[in-house]
């Protein structure tokens, strides 16, 4: 194998490290609540604001900022729970997707108005440039964030699967109302989800931030491969959406290297739809 | 049923439209539209267009003696109609063909515009200018380089910059003197997004090329607003072609300069093709990691105290930016516009048409480098030309070529980080 077949496919796990990453919050959401998060690509897209907000004060790197992220969006994340999603969730299905929708247009032009249209970006070196192993180049920022992505997605999947906050967690999207009878109370549980996934996602953003570039409207261009991830992992697995990122980065870069770049696109989503033609729950979903 | 609503829906239109005309004579404004991308991906030209805009009409509007001769700059308004002052109608294209030709409609049918310019991509300016040529409304148009645009027999479409078969020329000659100074130019690479701009500039590039004996080795078209760019950088890392020209808005720019420096990738030569490489924000972005990379240019700020440094001192206060060759070519259309409307001293959108094809607007008239503004029969301006330019020290771009209008000379090989 060539070695530059070889950085092809590092680059593609990186990528999909980043893909999962990016959408391990967006699956926890739908996991919980039956919820679509249209607004996840802009929660992403503040995460990314917030590192750059703490670089440009403090001069830190995602060591400070991701756990200010982290703060910032699992605060938004709550009050978007009790301010937006509590009463949308009673309403019809329509309403719980164009409110999320509105709530994405809403950060998307706030952000637009309070720091403009510029595209922002920070230091290439803001964490430590680029490994060389034997020639194969790994940039570090990348390598962080998807080493980020295989700890958080651990992380969720062992505080839902061992933990009795997880246990009481998925009690209520079993059965909200069997779930109150023996004591757990629903909105406290979908609050701290959503306060999580939010979380999570607000680490995405600080990390991706290292490498790509920051634009009000990053959510959208980075989003549409999220939906895909979640769908392809199966819908609330978190597991999956590490398992389908990872997929769709190699397949991605294999496909832009061997067919071309403007293909690329049409290789993975043909894909994606013969998969879900044979397994619609997609990799670990339950079916 | 059905066939009379749409009747009574063209008699009201077509009444509206008759409508405009003889109010917007009485007014003492004319009203002009633009469609730009406020929002989407690529609102950060958008909106710089907007500034250069806005400071077009601060000269215009107001007396401004110290431009000398420059035209319209004097008095307050235009003089051909009694002082009329000028206003702007903006309106977001959000990126999108069909919201740009929409907005096009609403400014034509609602604000009852007396002409148009924009909408930056030329994929975008297409769909506008469509709905101008049908309603009989001039759309001057000052940065869209596809070639097509001003080949589809249009009679209301001006174009005032020049157009991607000037450009591939200037490139081609660059090359060509590069060559016999002793740089490797023979292998060219073109990498080129999947819209109409990126498409269209790749193949007239090639078919530039090709009629001066010289074929591109290596073609890489990619989807617009990527999301990872590393197999195409690998792809030239691979075949190592001794020149990549570079067709790209603002966001893939920022990422192609930034995985080039991940995977340590220097081409000998690089050429971007104006448009997200001279974004102000892009040299703000990843400047610092692009040092060398040659540009397109018509731009120049020439002594202090010329109307163009005048220009750009008034564009950076407005703007808190740079003025670049995107912005400056925006504002000399809509000179362009404004002085053939003083010209023809109505708000008639046949007499402005009449002016605009009358235009012949000198170089000392210009705030563009442009050998003059005269329109052939398509509507393109035939003395538009450039010059190339190179972002030597990361910050700002200096005139390279050619020799007569240069201010340092081309440094080689590019340099990157």
């Amino acid at each position: 194998m060539s070695s530059i077949l070889v950085q092809v496919i590092v680059g593609g796990l990186l990528l999909g490290a980043v893909y999962a990453l990016f959408s391990s919050g967006l699956t926890l959401i739908w996991g919980m609540m039956n919820i679509i998060n249209f607004a996840h690509g802009d929660f992403v897209m503040l995460g990314m604001y917030v590192a750059f907000v703490i670089w440009t004060l403090f001069g830190a790197g995602p060591i400070v900022g991701a756990p200010v992220a982290v703060l910032v969006l699992a605060t938004l994340g709550i009050i978007v729970y009790f301010g937006l999603i509590r009463s949308i969730m009673k309403g019809p299905m329509l309403a719980q997707i164009l409110g999320t929708f509105g709530l994405a247009l809403l950060l998307r032009y706030a952000v637009f108005w309070w720091f403009g249209a510029n595209f922002l970006s920070l230091p290439e070196n803001i964490v430590g440039g680029t490994y060389d192993v034997f020639g194969i180049r790994i940039q570090a920022s990348r390598l962080l964030a998807g080493v980020v992505a295989l700890i958080v997605t651990g992380g969720l999947h062992v505080l839902l699967t061992r933990t009795t906050l997880g246990s009481k967690m998925l009690a209520v999207a079993e059965d909200s109302a069997a779930a109150q009878l023996m004591g757990i109370r629903p909105d406290s549980m979908q609050a701290i989800a959503w306060a999580i996934a939010a979380g999570v996602t607000g680490i995405a953003g600080a990390l991706i931030a290292t490498f790509f570039y920051i634009v009000p409207t990053v959510g959208e261009t980075l989003g549409i491969v999220a939906f895909v991830t979640v769908s392809l992992g199966g819908f609330g697995s978190v597991p999956g959406a590490l398992v389908a990122g990872l997929l769709i980065g190699v397949i991605e870069s294999l496909s832009a290297y061997w067919i071309g770049a403007v293909y690329k696109d049409i290789v993975v989503y043909s894909l994606f739809l013969c998969f879900l033609w044979f397994r619609p729950q997609g990799l670990m979903g339950k079916a | 049923m059905r066939f009379k609503r749409v009747l009574r829906l063209l008699c009201a239109a077509s009444m509206s439209v008759a409508l405009v005309g003889a109010a917007s004579a009485q007014d003492k404004t004319v009203k002009i539209g633009a469609v730009f991308p406020l929002s989407g991906n690529a609102a950060s030209a958008g909106i710089h267009a907007k500034f250069a805009i806005e400071t077009a009409l601060d000269i215009i509007n107001n007396p401004h003696p110290e431009f000398g001769n420059f035209p319209l700059a004097n008095n307050a308004g235009l003089a051909g109609l009694g002082g009329a002052k000028v206003e702007v109608v903006f309106a977001d294209n959000q990126g999108s063909p069909a919201t740009g030709q929409n907005q096009a409609l609403r400014l034509i049918t609602e604000e009852k515009v007396v002409a148009l310019t924009g909408s930056y991509q030329s994929g975008i300016t297409l769909t506008a200018s469509a709905i101008a040529e049908k309603y009989g409304i001039p759309f001057v148009n000052g940065e869209s380089v596809a070639a097509n645009l001003t080949e589809r027999g249009f009679k209301w479409f001006f174009r005032v910059t020049p157009v991607a078969t000037d450009f591939a020329r200037i490139y081609f000659d660059f090359l060509k003197e590069m060559k016999a100074a002793g740089v490797k130019t023979d292998n060219v690479a073109l990498v080129h997004d999947n819209t109409e701009y990126g498409t269209s500039v790749a193949s007239v590039i090639t078919s530039v090329f090709k009629e001066n004996g010289q074929s591109i080795a290596l073609d890489i078209p990619y989807a617009v607003n990527a999301t990872d760019v590393q197999s195409q950088i690998l792809q030239l890392k691979e075949k190592q072609p001794d020149v990549v020209i570079m067709i790209a808005y603002a966001s893939d720019a920022i990422l192609y300069q930034k995985t080039m420096q991940s995977l340590d990738y220097k081409p000998p030569m690089m050429i971007a093709d104006d448009s997200g490489f001279s974004d102000p924000s892009f040299i703000k972005a990843v400047g610092k990691i692009s040092q060398g990379v040659f540009n397109r240019s018509s731009w120049n700020v020439g002594p202090a105290g010329s109307p163009t440094a005048i220009i750009a001192d008034m564009y950076k206060k407005r703007s808190g930016d740079e003025m670049d060759d995107t912005a400056g070519r925006q504002m000399q259309a809509f000179f362009v516009l404004c002085e053939a409307i003083d010209r023809a001293g109505s708000t008639d959108p046949a007499k402005i048409q009449a002016a605009l094809k009358a235009t012949d607007l000198k170089p000392d008239q210009l705030m563009m480098g442009y050998k003059g503004v005269k329109f052939d029969d398509k509507g393109q301006n035939i003395l538009a030309s450039g010059l190339i330019i190179q972002l030597q020290d990361g910050e700002n771009y200096v005139a390279v070529w050619p020799k007569a209008n240069a201010e340092k000379d081309p440094v080689l090989p590019y340099k990157g980080w």
